[in-house]
């Protein structure tokens, strides 16, 4: 089975309806999805996304070739958002699509995991008062993303 | 041997520009190296490039390590671990 994979690195807002929608109308039973949305924690005001656009695009592209390797997929959504974002804005979506719910769920979390840690993007927040600070890499994310093995 | 640098995120801050060409020494074999002899120019380089544990890098579109041979390399990417999701 090859599954439909659409990657995508955008500055505009993401239509969920949209891109679920192309997911439901692959013939399967299942769609599973995870958005993420930026948080206002600690008085926020904004979040800076800088990515490599080459290897980011190859990366993800890799990221969903071994979803694909690994469950029986009939389509693969990974749509990350870059540039500067509010918080409550989208900033990625992951979705997957396959005949029964087991393998679009796990392929789901499997892939916002390994797009977390294996993604070149890198986050700026800004505070008030001018005040910015790059987020560090989580050890939580690794801890996360190395369960599905080191495979691909 | 000309290599074009890309610098990202506080590494690109740290050096104050996103990216240069640069022609290293013979010597210089792999990515720690190649590191090594950028943080010898002293200045935002060195304090970009002092922590080795927290330097990622990529030559062309694939991840490298620090042990990386980059003969032959025509881009390589030094970054900080990755953030996104």
């Amino acid at each position: 089975m090859s599954a439909s994979i659409l990657v995508r690195v955008q500055r505009a807002d993401i239509d969920i309806g949209v891109e679920l929608s192309r997911l439901e109308a692959l013939g399967g039973g299942g769609v599973a999805s995870f958005a993420g949305v930026v948080r206002g924690e600690g008085g926020m005001e904004a979040l800076e996304l800088e990515h490599h656009p080459r290897l980011t695009e190859v990366t993800m592209e890799r990221i969903a070739g071994e979803a694909a390797e690994r469950w029986p997929l009939l389509g693969i959504t990974l749509i990350h958002r870059h540039g500067r974002l509010l918080p409550g804005e989208r900033i990625v979506l992951v979705a997957a699509a396959a005949r029964h719910r087991g393998a679009a769920l796990e392929a789901t979390t499997f892939l916002i995991d390994w797009l977390k840690t294996k993604a070149p993007f890198w986050k700026k927040e800004y505070f008030p008062g001018g005040r910015s600070r790059w987020v560090e890499a989580r050890m939580e994310d690794d801890v996360a993303a190395d369960r599905w093995g080191q495979r691909g | 041997m000309t290599i074009d640098l890309l610098y990202f995120a506080g590494i690109r801050e740290a050096i104050g520009c996103d990216g240069e060409s640069v022609s290293p020494p013979e010597g210089v074999r792999t990515i720690a190296d190649l590191v090594d002899w950028l943080a010898a120019r002293g200045g935002g380089y060195s304090e970009a490039l002092a922590d080795r544990g927290r330097i990622r890098a990529a030559i062309g579109d694939r991840f490298a390590d620090l042990g990386s041979d980059i003969s032959g390399a025509a881009e390589i990417a030094l970054f900080p671990p990755v953030t996104g999701g």
